[in-house]
């Protein structure tokens, strides 16, 4: 084993304990951009900035449904292809909701959006055992106006890659 | 700790005839289901100090009792300007010709000693002015300094009791969620009050996410969902310590919506796992959990009905949220809500008689009432979003949550009385959500 790859392995080690807490680290939940900032480049196209920014981190859902859209899948099938060419990154997988609807409906809700993303990325080849979910309900919209311009984009699965696949 | 600050001296007699507490049904009595429209008119001398230390007191805690009792909506107190004769002394004969005059209904005098060791002492007597007359005895209650205004509640409890027929509400606490910041960066903590808002202690720092705290039947423990771990689970926390501990640690689900039973034993809660959200129970004593349901749909928001024999959740089960009655153990739900729009949070009074709901309808949101058969449904209240009801421990009050719309909406603390009257927001500084109401405390 060269010291690079030792390297490599503690910061890969590190980025496991991170995901294992994506509240306290606030990743794609709290707000576009910034939680990738020292995530490399995203010319880099095995970088996650790379895959949140051009493949795209998420999908958005119609009112009340967890059903993968045409637009859904196109996005699911590029992240799909970038998590099984990038197989030292693991990948949470956030369920949202907007805020129309009760606190305990929409956590349920936003288990059902993730779900439905993890099964499509898995039936596309990614290995379960990589992906986790977590369903944050209605608590941390994107938008913060009370109109359809901002729900839309809250009810939304958000996939977080992060280093350190547990193969 | 402080179910020792206080101890209830039952009736001292204190020179009058030991009459039992609700024997005199005279003429002055509010009948609330008969649907108050004019509040009762009443008036609360500040009460005569016994010595020089108990004179804040006693005017404080005047104040607090007129305060519980005109803010249920069924008592107007009569300012002091007003008042013809004044109490000096707590033994000297009432001048009930005074107190008509001013159409005081009814009367509340009252006497504070604050001794040496940093002890109240409070008496009170209620009089029906019109029939010239005590109503119930004169009562006696003794605390620490530091718990004056407990003493206080507990002596508008009596008074509230005595001229309604029903339980009081205003010696109880109200755990609830404390937000700060912007919708899309909130934090929140867990935190406990009284349920006039006097007395906010916080049980958790802002670190992670914390939904929806639910209190035991006694009020000495907390059941609420936290993203601690990062993903959402259950956990139960002792009130007096704020210790906590994490409940039905299983990988690869979310647990959230728990709550007690009513032994205080059993909690039941929602468990999601492959997108499918289903109600368990969880024994505390023995850690052994039971599955109740087994649906593809979404099953949450449980409740006790009081004697413990049924839940009342929410499923999607008919393709929206609507409200089902199930057996304890599980078993056949039957669906008890059949109006337009969706149905969600049920709570079961404690009464046993009613359960809260939040309904969502054409873009509002209302909390309501209906009967456990789901007859009888009544909205209380409408707004942008209203949800979350709880309990007054009378039954006779709910208590909810109401977030306000856009970039700089916030949740508050709103209450309202079952009539659908008296619609008031719970003066805490700040925002809160998620209200869960405490037992009547001892």
């Amino acid at each position: 084993m060269t010291p690079i790859s030792k390297t490599l392995l503690v910061v890969a080690a590190l980025a496991v304990s991170a995901c294992s807490n994506p509240d306290r680290f606030g990743m794609g939940g709290g707000g576009a951009g910034g939680a990738y900032g020292a995530n490399g480049a995203v010319s880099d196209p095995t970088s996650p900035a790379y895959f949140q920014q051009t493949v795209g981190d998420r999908v958005l859902f119609a009112v009340d449904e967890s059903t993968i859209s045409e637009t859904a899948r196109v996005t699911l099938e590029a992240q799909a292809r970038w998590l099984m060419d990038n197989a030292e990154y693991a990948a949470i997988i956030e369920g949202h909701a907007d805020e129309q609807g009760t606190r305990e409906y929409n956590l349920a809700l936003g288990a059902r959006r993730a779900n439905a993303v993890q099964e499509y990325l898995v039936s596309r080849g990614v290995s379960p055992a990589r992906l986790r979910t977590v369903s944050y309900g209605k608590e941390r919209p994107l938008e913060i106006c009370s109109a359809e311009a901002c729900y839309a984009k809250n009810r939304r699965a958000v996939t977080v890659v992060t280093a350190g696949a547990s193969s | 700790m402080m179910l020792r600050l206080l101890t209830l001296l039952l009736a001292m007699a204190m020179g009058l005839s030991a009459s039992p507490l609700l024997a005199q049904s005279g003429p002055l009595r509010i009948v609330i289901d008969e649907g108050v429209i004019e509040p009762l008119p009443f008036a609360i001398p500040d009460f005569v100090a016994e010595n020089a230390a108990a004179s804040d007191y006693a005017r404080n805690i005047s104040r607090v009792i007129a305060a519980d009792l005109a803010g249920t909506g069924l008592f107007r107190e009569i300012p002091a300007n007003a008042y013809l004769s004044n109490v000096t002394s707590f033994a000297s004969p009432v001048q009930y010709a005074d107190w008509k005059a001013i159409n005081a209904q009814a009367l509340i005098t009252g006497a504070v000693a604050l001794d040496g060791n940093g002890r109240l002492t409070v008496k009170f007597r209620l009089f029906d002015v019109f029939s010239q007359a005590p109503m119930g005895d004169g009562l006696q209650f003794g605390g620490s300094a530091g718990s004056w205004r407990r003493v206080a509640h507990k002596v508008a409890d009596q008074v509230y009791a005595r001229i309604t027929g029903e339980g009081g509400y205003f010696d109880s606490r109200v755990v609830f969620v404390s937000e700060t910041g912007p919708k899309n960066a909130r934090q929140k903590r867990l935190a406990i009050m009284d349920y006039d808002a006097a007395n906010v202690q916080y049980l958790t720092d802002a670190s992670s996410i914390v939904i929806a705290p639910r209190f035991s039947p006694t009020g000495d423990r907390v059941l609420y969902t936290s993203y601690e771990s990062g993903f959402p689970r259950i956990y139960l926390l002792n009130v007096a310590s704020a210790g906590r501990q994490a409940l039905d640690e299983q990988p690869g689900t979310m647990t959230f919506a728990p709550r007690f039973g009513p032994d205080g034993r059993r909690v039941v809660f929602s468990l999601s796992q492959g997108g499918n959200t289903d109600l368990y129970t969880l024994d505390l004593n023995s850690g052994q959990r039971q599955r109740l349901t087994q649906a593809p749909s979404i099953e949450t928001a449980p409740s006790y009905s009081p004697d413990g024999s049924q839940i009342v959740f929410e499923s999607d089960r008919s393709g929206t949220q609507q409200l089902y009655v199930m057996p304890a153990g599980g078993g056949e739900p039957r669906r008890i809500s059949f109006g337009q729009g969706r149905y969600g949070t049920p709570v079961w009074s404690p009464r046993g008689d009613l359960i809260a709901f939040t309904k969502q309808n054409q873009g509002r949101f209302h909390i309501g009432v209906m009967r456990t058969d789901g007859s009888e449904e009544r909205l209380l209240t409408s707004s942008f979003l209203d949800e979350g009801p709880s309990w007054s421990p009378n039954g006779r009050v709910i208590m909810f949550t109401r977030e306000t719309a856009g970039a700089s909406g916030a949740p508050g603390l709103y209450s309202v009385d079952i009539t659908g009257r008296n619609l008031r927001r719970v003066p805490l500084e700040g925002s809160g959500s998620d209200p869960s109401w405490s037992p009547l405390l001892p």
